[in-house]
């Protein structure tokens, strides 16, 4: 094993390459970290656990996502196969999702935990969207209540986040 | 995806964050995360790994039950490659795609078996 290199600082890199087109920089959001943290009282093993992933995930017989700042959703129900699984996105390389989308959308991974024993069950649907959304109001204002309105119909305990 | 957190919490609902990008994470303030050093678009784990995968959501949900402070990250210990020369190329030049406004599905066949009513895909209105 060789040394390791700090983890990529994608603001800094992203700034850079905008500088490089000659576009004014990216505004990234900066928050300061919450005042404090919601908690469950249950044990793991009774979680319900919600999921929400940015990757660009649909489900055959679903509309596919654009790529001009699409801030729609899909709702994807927990049974769905992972055969039925697609993902569409302008950003990231989706060589391996395509063929595993486990590794941006891992709802088979949560129905296996489930089945053991280590979570209680999955939400009654996941929730998918395509990230890069670049007005960071229409996913604050938006899309994020949307979302979490659906998270507390579905009375999860704990809310997975997958993001690219 | 760290706005989307903020907003799960404020709703009494605890979260926690995958993350391949450790920078913008902990910029939007995400209440928790494991972070996973791998190229983008394997935040949940390497393809056909299962116990990986397994492990990665586990840390994650364990997370949830042990942080104690909000904007925990936890760093995994998986490496992509024997070494990070990988990190090298990693965004040096615009690589995004042309960007349309229709639809773009992972292969014609999904096209045509698209529900044009489709009842779980849903459209939000401006705020």
């Amino acid at each position: 094993m060789t040394e390791r290199q700090p983890p990529v600082d994608y603001i800094a890199r992203t700034r850079a390459v905008y500088s490089s087109l000659g576009y004014p920089p990216y505004r990234w959001v900066a928050n300061e970290p919450l005042a404090a943290l919601a908690r469950t009282s249950k044990p793991r093993s009774e979680w319900r656990i919600g999921l929400i992933a940015s990757g660009g995930i649909y489900a055959v017989g679903q509309i596919a996502f654009h790529h001009r700042d699409d801030y729609s959703y899909r709702e994807i129900a927990r049974d769905t196969p992972v055969e039925d699984l697609r993902t569409t996105h302008f950003a990231y390389d989706q060589a391996d999702a395509r063929q595993d989308p486990n590794v941006v959308f891992p709802l088979e991974t949560l129905r296996g935990l489930a089945a053991e024993g280590v979570i209680g069950e999955v939400g009654a649907n996941a929730y998918t969207f395509m990230g890069g959304i670049y007005s960071a109001s229409k996913v604050r204002d938006v899309l994020a209540p949307a979302l979490a309105d659906r998270l507390v119909a579905d009375a999860v305990d704990v809310a997975l986040m997958v993001p690219v | 995806m760290g706005l989307i957190g903020r907003e799960v919490e404020a709703r009494g609902i605890p979260s926690v964050s995958l993350s391949s990008a450790l920078s913008i994470t902990r910029s939007a303030g995400a209440p928790r995360a494991v972070f996973l050093d791998f190229p983008l678009g394997r935040t949940a784990g390497r393809a056909f790994d299962k116990a990986m995968q397994r492990d990665v959501v586990r840390h994650a949900l364990d997370l949830v039950r042990d942080a104690t402070v909000p904007g925990t990250v936890t760093e995994l210990d998986y490496r992509w490659a024997a070494d990070d020369t990988w990190k090298d190329g990693v965004m040096r030049s615009d690589s995004r795609q042309e960007r349309f406004d229709t639809p773009q599905y992972q292969c014609a066949a999904d096209a045509s078996l698209a529900d044009p009513e489709c009842p779980t895909c849903v459209w939000l209105a401006p705020a």
